[in-house]
């Protein structure tokens, strides 16, 4: 078996172009992960830029509203930028500056990703381009303009569902055109080792803050960590560092669309079958003949046929559960935290504030769960509005 | 090899002209017609694309034509449909070129003997390298079928590697990003060829990015031919159902081109 394996799933599948690019960023992280002066580094970046740590905030009027576990809530919202995104392109950004880069790229779905790495070229003076659907860029339009303010260059791309895989598949192109002065930040927990590995360490701070925390607050571990899940990152982040800890539940939230008995979802493991694609063996949204699906959400951010190979993994050993979350829902949860707590979530993470809304009651009074509130709403207020039925601009 | 590819170089001056089409472009009758008018105008090997939804090594062209094919029905059944129409008449070396995910997910060893059966000599997928190969090659070598290897201009201390286990013919990415068509080719194709020739006698052939004979000719001096896609496939993409005398033409312009070399 190859390398970045998580049971049968991940590997390297990518063109031979690319696999010596690969095999030297392996080896840089190895070197620099262990390296005391790029971990003061990125622990100042973190800290004194991103605003990290976030807080642990507990969720008092939610918590009685539902009637079951204390709820808090892991406000990656609060970080710069809005979103969790920041915590792994920080590392990685400041990783492609000690291997010599000057200029990056990426993809981005809800923008949220583009704007975190644009954001991060801007700081360390890199020249930087995003790949986004065109679709997204429609109905993301703001942070198309927050990237170009930032200094970036959008590519709208027009290439199949014109949404984040297609993102990812452009912009995997333009890193096999040019690859010797450029780093492709990934933004997720996929593609080709070593990249699940790394954005996953990077976004491990999530789940190492917040076990510190509950511990501090609680004096026990929660009942369940609940994150939502795209391709995955704020997910591994958040259960990274309960892994180990057996008692406490996984609960990743898919997008499930209009429904997962309709054609219109992105619910990977409820719906998907295994597959390997963006260099990655792993479950898909495919057809009988290996044909990626279109897929669909209302989220930009978790609108992916696929997911990353270590949730694949944690779903076939049964230590995490995946679990599909509609629109609807999500929607009336983005509607129920702005009014219960004052908090706009992101659509995305919305996706997850559903699902604690259905298991909170399941739960005694004396335990807790920790949901991964990973990216502020702002950016959507204009989508819901239509959704909705409200005509307004951003 | 005991299957047809040993034929594929076995000509004048040993350097062979390889031709790339996508299956279902615009349609299976069609690409049958193509394929049999190729090999009249003197293509040594023709690299029946099956389409994919994400050819992330493809270049708009093919990407288009891997859109209009899937949008024409054309599946990996079809494809294979279409090699057993051409081997009604026609004993021309034919290879697939897909991606990892529509053979995974056919099953290896069932798409591998489909092959077998009905006379496909050689698998190129671009989106496996090296590390990756064994859960193919397997498969492949049970029936007969050879996986290309395939090495770029990043490939450096690979070449090596990856050269002493080819088989059939090695695929040589003669520029940087995805197939199309380029004004230039800059790479140091010299180089990567001699590293080639000291680790192996599989001969290699040079692709992506090669459009006019002059091209064609350099690059099969270079080494052991030419493997040209995009160019015919904008011919498919201007003329469709139409474009049997162009192709023909042009491949035919191509061979000579190559026989120079």
């Amino acid at each position: 078996m190859s390398k970045g394996r998580y049971g049968i799933h991940g590997g390297q599948y990518i063109s031979e172009t690319l696999m010596n690019e690969l095999i030297r960023l392996e080896e840089a992280y190895e070197h620099y992960k262990n390296d005391p002066e790029f971990n003061a580094e990125l622990s100042k970046l973190l800290n004194e830029y991103a605003g990290r740590p976030s807080l642990l905030y507990y969720a008092e009027k939610m918590t009685k509203d539902l009637g079951g576990a204390k709820i808090y809530l892991k406000r990656e919202d609060l970080n710069h930028t809005g979103s969790h995104k920041i915590n792994n392109v920080l590392g990685q950004v400041l990783l492609a500056k000690k291997m010599g880069k000057t200029r990056v790229i990426a993809e981005t779905g809800a923008g949220q990703h583009g704007v975190a790495t644009a954001t991060a070229a801007a700081l360390f003076g890199m020249e930087c381009e995003i790949f986004m659907g065109k679709e997204d860029t429609d109905r993301q339009a703001l942070n198309v303009y927050r990237m170009e303010l930032l200094g970036a260059k959008v590519h709208p791309v027009t290439t199949g569902t014109m949404t984040l895989k297609d993102a990812v598949n452009d912009t995997m192109r333009e890193w096999s055109n040019r690859v010797s002065d450029t780093h492709y930040v990934l933004g997720s927990v996929m593609g080709p080792h070593p990249f699940p590995m790394i954005v996953r360490d990077f976004q491990s701070v999530i789940s190492r803050e917040a076990k510190q925390q509950i511990l501090e607050a609680e004096g026990k571990l929660p009942a369940a960590v609940v994150a939502c899940v795209g391709g995955g990152s704020n997910a591994m982040g958040a259960f990274y560092n309960f892994i180990e800890d057996k008692e406490v539940e996984l609960i990743g939230c898919e997008a499930a669309g209009k429904g997962v008995d309709t054609e219109l979802h992105a619910a990977t493991i409820a719906k998907g079958s295994l597959g390997i694609f963006h260099g990655m063996q792993s479950y898909f949204c495919q057809d009988e003949y290996g044909q990626i699906a279109p897929v669909y959400s209302i989220s930009a951010g978790l609108d992916y046929p696929g997911i990353g190979p270590e949730h694949a993994y944690l779903h076939d050993i049964g230590r995490a559960q995946y679990v599909p979350v509609t629109d609807e829902e999500a929607v009336e949860a983005f509607e129920y935290l702005s009014r219960t707590e004052g908090i706009i979530p992101a659509i995305e993470s919305a996706h997850a504030i559903a699902q604690v809304r259905k298991i909170a009651k399941n739960y005694r009074k004396d335990q807790s769960i920790i949901v991964c509130v990973s990216g502020r709403g702002d950016k959507d207020v204009a989508a819901i509005a239509r959704y909705r039925g409200v005509d307004i601009h951003d | 090899m005991t299957n047809k590819l040993s034929k594929v170089f076995d000509t004048p001056n040993k350097k062979a002209f390889i031709a790339f089409l996508t299956a279902g472009d615009p349609d299976a009758d069609s690409t049958v017609k193509f394929i049999l008018e190729m090999e009249k105008a003197g293509a040594d090997l023709v690299e029946i694309g099956i389409p994919f939804s994400d050819p992330t090594a493809e270049g708009v062209v093919i990407q288009e034509a891997n859109i209009r094919a899937l949008g024409n029905g054309m599946t990996t059944d079809g494809a294979f449909d279409i090699v057993r129409r051409v081997r009604e008449t026609s004993q021309i070396p034919l290879a697939f070129m897909t991606y990892v995910n529509p053979v995974f997910h056919y099953g290896y060893d069932r798409f591998f003997q489909k092959c077998e059966e009905l006379g496909v000599d050689a698998i190129i997928i671009p989106d496996l390298p090296y590390e990756e190969k064994a859960e193919v090659e397997g498969p492949a070598k049970a029936h007969n079928v050879a996986l290309i290897s395939m090495i770029a201009p990043t490939s450096e201390s690979r070449i090596r590697t990856i050269a002493s286990e080819a088989e059939g013919f090695i695929y040589v990415v003669s520029s940087m990003g995805v197939t199309g068509v380029r004004s230039e080719i800059r790479t140091d194709l010299g180089s990567i060829v001699e590293h080639i020739r000291k680790a192996t006698d599989v001969p290699c052939a040079i692709g992506f990015g090669i459009s006019t004979p002059k091209q064609a000719k350099d690059m099969a001096a270079l080494s052991d031919g030419a493997i040209v896609g995009s160019a015919i496939v904008r011919l498919i993409a201007e003329h469709g159902a139409d474009a049997a005398p162009y192709i023909s033409r042009y491949v035919s312009s191509m061979k000579a081109a190559v026989l120079e070399a």
